[in-house]
This record gives C-alpha cells, structure tokens and sequence, in this order.
C-alpha cells in the first residue's frame, strides 16, 4: 500500500461482502418461493425477500465503488486522501442506514415502515429498486455527497489522471441521477419514464464510466501495459457507452404510454450498446496478452478478463436479445428479463467489485499477493459462481422463451399462473444452481482465511 | 489505436459526443413531454382523486414486489396493467379481500385489510391505468 489512507478501503470492501451474503441468501428464499409457493409465508412474503435481495445489491455495489474509490484515487492522485476521518464516519453511517432500512424490510409491514419513515411527507417508496424510506434515501445522498468532496478534494490537490476523471464523472453522475428517485408525480408515465433515468442511465450509462474506470486502473497494475495505451482504451469504450446508452433509454418507452418514435430511437441506440462491452472484452484481452510483467496476483488477472467476457455476454448479448421493439413487445417483464438482470449484474458490476478486492484486498493486508493456495482457491470461487451464473439466466430463459409462447404467442393463451406452473421445472433447475452460487460464495469468504506462504511483501 | 490518435484526441471526442448525444437526449424528451397529454389519461386523474389515492395505495403496499404493472416490476405474480380489462372492478376486489388462499404449494399473497374505500381507490387506479396508450402492449389479456 503507497498511501496510508488506502486503508478506509478495508471496511468498504468487507461489509459489500457482508451484504453480497445477504443478498444471496434472500435470493435463495426467493427462489423456492417461485416452486413452492407458501415458503416461509407469511413471515418473509416474496416482495420483501425481493427488496432486500435488490436493494442489498445496490448498496454492496456502491460500497464496492467507493471503497474502490478510496483505494484507487489515492495511488493514481499521488496524495493521501483528503480526509481519511470522513471516509469512516461515512461508512458507518451507510452501513448502519442499511442495516436500519433491512431489518425494517423484514419486521415491520411496508405501509406502515412508509407511515412511520415519513412518506407521507414526500412519497417515494413501493417502487422496484427505489423502495428504500425517506430517510434512507437522504442518508444516501448525504453519504454520496461528503463521499465525492473528499474524493474530488483529493484529486483536486493531487495528480489528475484520466481514470480519476472518468470515474469522477461516473461518481458525480451516479449521485446526480439518484435525485430522480426523489420525483413521483401521480401520472404513471411520467413516473416511469424518469424512474428510468435513475436505473437506466446508472446501468447503462454513469455505472460504465466506474466500471471503466475500475477495469482500467487493476489492468494497469497488473499487466504494466503503459498508463497512454491504457487511458486511450478507456476513453474510447466510455464515449461509445454514453453515445449509444444515453438515447439507448428509449429500450424502456416502447409500451409505458409514451410516443412510438421511442421504439426507433430505442431500438437502434440501445441494438449499438453491445459495442462498448465487446470493445471492454478486447481491452482486457489484448492488454493482458501485451502485460510487461508477471504480476503475483494471477486472481485478480482472472476476475478483470472474466469482467470483460461476462458483462458482454450478460449486457452486450442478453441485452440485446430482447432490446429490439417487436422482440420486446413479446419479452416485456417475462422470465427473460430476469435471466439478462442476472448475468449483466453479475457480469459487469459484480465482477468489477470482485476484480478490485481481489486485486486490493492483499495489499491491504500487508502483501502483493495472496499465497498459491489462497488464489486456487478463489479461482475456484470464480468458476463455481460464474458458471452458476450462467446456467441461472440460461434457465430463466428457457422458462422465459416458454412464458412467452404459452402466454403471449399460443392461439390460446395461458394464464399467468397457469403458465408458471408449466415452467417450474426450470425455476427448480434455476434454485439448484443458486445453490451452487451460494457455494461459490461460501469457497470465496473462505479464501480470505486460507493460510499458506504469502508472496512477496507489497 | 497508435500514432496520431492521442489521448487529448479521445477525451475531446469523449466530451463533444457525450454532450452532443445527451442534447439530442433531451430535445427527445421535450417532445415526449409535448405528445404524452393525448394518451396519458391525465384529464381523468385530475377528475379523480381517487386515482391518485390508489397509487399511494399500490406503491406503500409494495405491489410492485411480485406484480408487473405495464411491464415492470416482479415476474413473480400477474401482469395488473390490464387487469381492470382482464377482471373487471368487483373480482379485483373480492380477490384482494379474500387473500392469501393459503392453499398449500400454491403463491400467497398477503392480506392488506384495505377499506372499501381504499378498495375502490385501487380500482380506480386500474382503471386509470388500463386505459393508458401503451401502443397496444400486453400482446393479449393475459398480460
Ligand atoms: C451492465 C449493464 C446492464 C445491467 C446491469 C442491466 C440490468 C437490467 C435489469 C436489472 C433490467 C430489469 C429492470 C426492471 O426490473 O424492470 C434490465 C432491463 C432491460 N435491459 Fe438491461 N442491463 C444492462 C445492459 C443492457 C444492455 C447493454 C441492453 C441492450 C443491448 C439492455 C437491454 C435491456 C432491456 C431491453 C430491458 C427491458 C426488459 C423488459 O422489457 O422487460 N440492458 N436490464
Ligand atoms: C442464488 C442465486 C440467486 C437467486 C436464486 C436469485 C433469485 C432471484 C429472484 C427469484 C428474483 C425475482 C424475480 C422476480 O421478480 O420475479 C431476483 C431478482 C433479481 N436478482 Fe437475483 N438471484 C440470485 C442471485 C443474484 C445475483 C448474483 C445477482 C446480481 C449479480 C442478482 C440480481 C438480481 C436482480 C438485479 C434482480 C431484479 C431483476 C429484474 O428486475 O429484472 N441475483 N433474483
Ligand atoms: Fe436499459
């Protein structure tokens, strides 16, 4: 470790695995829900498994960033982080706001979690993804904005490279776009339509930037390929996701009551946003074919190309599976939805999370790289839950293909319910290899404890 | 990506096109803005107060955590976009009231203890919702 500030990183990178358990585990619950209908009801109904699977994602990912933030900005801004202090009392308070709103999620009944946060005030909870009460909502944007002052400080005082740009600007966009969750008008399709501009224009639009970011940084240090050659890259694959991402929300306005024009804005911006995750995938290949040096942390090297093999898989091509209009007039909201939700999250933005701790986290504790055992072991963990993953989304959409032929194409159209019980046998193929996952998961924590000789100090 | 092409080159093409694409980004959005009042429905919403009171309703129930509505939301329970077509005013209502089913193995849904009132709120949420221009979106009734 060059700078001793790095170290806030820690607490950030332990508690995203923390909550990476959690969300697993509701995962798993939610999954036997879908076969066996009355499981744990009515103590953990679906929808409440459902947010704390969700939502203990995107808090594990934007502590994942942040903790990669402060790793990252220090070393590339040449300077200490500007306050080590505030990087902490942050963490606690996000940690404990999250702790807060899960244990709210599981005890009390969401209308009155709604009635006693203050909704009233300002609704906007019940909606996917942004479910979380008033005040957890403001504690994010408060943690967010004291989380870029102390980051933007440090960069501002210190050396500023492309990559603390580019994930600057990601950061910031992040931020700015969450205070569309603030917007609920009472008209439906104008609630949707700028609800998207948080889910949409994150994933496919700010998330990228870190994520490129991230990816770009790791590569740097363990292939020693030139800092020019790199940022050159990084640059390239962000100009192609805002280009295509930005006007690609049209993917989202085909059928909410908004104008037809979407479908063909929609339909060829978001068919190019393929291009800036295969661009991802050719960067991680061909830097590590051109590395200049052996670095220790063969883990690491393993989490950053299979970032840039599954985010293209699970963004560029599940994405586009169902991202033409006509297509998505018969996928909209099916099993084939959940199946790309799955491998892009996982692909993308789980892996680069994964990347930068596999890369960090022994630094962080003292050393270049993990002993030989160690690393077997978390390549073990790659493969179980990578492979797991896979065989989740083609499980969802095997049931997603069959949904839509019996419900939406057949002459006779199946109920919903009716159509669920056709495809059960996929949604228990899909539990099964969820449990492998959470395998996978269990083999990863552990590689954390396993001793052996550790490589060279850092 | 050799030779001339510098990386004050990419970063310039990096800002002028991000710029570029979120204006046209914007100018679509406009234009949304102007067209959504012919299908949105929004002269019945402000008729109806009800309307309003059901969305609350919907969104502090968390309905959307096992339904779609208009597509999104959980894949978990059926599509209610269209159910006010598909069901009909007095079935939605009998239907919430009688929840769960508890019969065994099958999806429960919960018990909200809605009042009448709250029950006709909802359906009239539905209703306003069935009637939305969704560019002939669910393909059938079925959702
Ligand atoms: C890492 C990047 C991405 C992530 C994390 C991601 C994630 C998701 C998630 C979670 C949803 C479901 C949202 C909901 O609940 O309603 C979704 C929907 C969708 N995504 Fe992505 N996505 C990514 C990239 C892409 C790309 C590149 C494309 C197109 C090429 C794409 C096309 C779509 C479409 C068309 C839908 C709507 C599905 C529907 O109509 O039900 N996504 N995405
Ligand atoms: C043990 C493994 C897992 C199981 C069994 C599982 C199960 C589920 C289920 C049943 C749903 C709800 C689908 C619905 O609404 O009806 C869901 C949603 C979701 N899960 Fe998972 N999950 C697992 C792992 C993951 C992982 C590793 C990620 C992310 C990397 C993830 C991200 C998501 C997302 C983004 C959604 C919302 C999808 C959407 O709205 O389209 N899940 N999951
Ligand atoms: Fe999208």
């Amino acid at each position: 470790m060059q700078y001793k500030s790095q170290s806030v990183a820690k607490l950030y990178f332990i508690a995203a695995i923390g909550l990476f358990v959690a969300q697993i585990l509701f995962g798993l619950v939610m999954g036997l829900q879908y076969v066996m209908g009355d499981f744990l009801f009515p103590h953990i109904p679906f929808n409440v498994a459902r947010m704390v699977h969700t939502n203990a994602l995107i808090v594990w990912l934007l502590m994942g960033f942040m903790g990669a933030a402060y790793y990252l900005v220090p070393e590339e801004s040449e300077t200490e982080l500007f306050s080590p202090k505030l990087a902490v009392l942050m963490f606690w308070i996000f940690l404990v706001a999250a702790a807060l709103t899960v244990v709210g999620y599981l005890l009390v009944p969401y209308a009155g979690l709604a009635k006693l946060t203050g909704n009233d005030l300002l609704p906007t909870m019940g909606r996917e993804f942004l479910e979380q009460p008033l005040p957890t909502k403001l504690g994010i944007v408060v943690v967010a904005l004291v989380f870029l002052f102390n980051i933007t400080m440090t960069v501002l005082k210190g050396r500023k490279t492309s990559i603390s740009i580019v994930l600057l600007l990601g950061l910031w966009g992040l931020a700015i776009f969450f205070l569309f969750s603030f917007y609920n008008p009472d008209n439906v399709v104008k609630d949707k339509f700028y609800w998207w501009w948080v889910v949409h224009l994150w994933v496919e639009g700010v998330w990228e930037l870190i994520l490129g970011a991230i990816l770009a940084f790791v590569l740097i240090k363990v292939t020693g390929v030139d800092r020019e050659v790199i940022e050159k890259w990084l640059y390239v694959i962000v100009t192609l996701t805002l280009i295509t991402g930005i006007i690609g929300t049209g993917h989202h306005y085909y059928w909410i009551g908004t104008p037809e024009y979407w479908q063909w804005w929609g339909s060829i911006f978001s068919a190019l946003e393929p291009i800036p995750f295969f661009a991802m995938t050719l960067f991680a290949f061909n830097m590590v074919n051109r590395r200049r040096r052996e670095h220790p942390n063969k883990a690491a090297t393993l989490w950053a190309l299979g970032t840039g093999v599954m985010s293209f898989l699970g963004a560029g091509v599940w994405g586009f599976l169902h991202t033409l209009a006509p297509v998505n007039f018969y996928t909209h909201g099916t099993q084939i939805t959940a199946a790309h939700g799955h491998m892009a999250f996982y692909g993308a933005y789980v892996m680069v999370v994964l990347t930068m701790i596999s890369y960090a986290m022994p630094i962080l504790r003292g050393r270049a790289a993990n002993s030989n055992k160690a690393q077997v072991m978390e390549m073990w963990a790659f493969w179980l839950m990578t492979v797991a993953i896979v065989f989740i989304t083609l499980f969802l959409t095997a049931a997603g293909i069959l949904q839509v032929w019996l419900q939406r194409i057949a002459a006779t159209p199946m109920s919903f319910m009716d159509t669920q019980d056709k495809v059960a046998l996929f949604y228990w193929m899909r539990e099964w290899a969820g449990v492998v996952f959470l395998i996978g998961l269990l083999v990863y924590i552990w590689s954390f404890f396993c001793k052996g000789e550790d490589k060279t100090a850092a | 990506m050799a030779g001339t092409f510098t990386t004050s080159m990419a970063r310039n093409i990096f800002f002028g096109g991000t710029i570029f694409f979120l204006l046209v980004f914007l100018a679509l959005t406009f234009q949304n803005e102007q067209i959504i009042p012919q299908r949105d429905q929004r002269a019945q919403l402000a008729a109806n107060p009800a309307i309003a009171a059901g969305k609350k309703l919907w969104e502090t129930n968390q309905c959307i955590g096992c339904h779609t509505l208009l597509g999104e939301g959980a894949y978990f329970a059926p599509e209610l976009g269209n159910v006010y077509k598909r069901r009909g005013p007095e079935f939605i209502k009998a239907w919430i009231k009688t929840q769960p089913t508890n019969t065994p193995g099958r999806r429960q849904m919960p018990q909200f203890n809605f009042t009448e009132q709250q029950l006709d709120d909802l359906t009239a949420f539905f209703k306003y919702v069935s009637e939305i221009n969704t560019s002939n979106w669910p393909p059938n009734i079925e959702g």
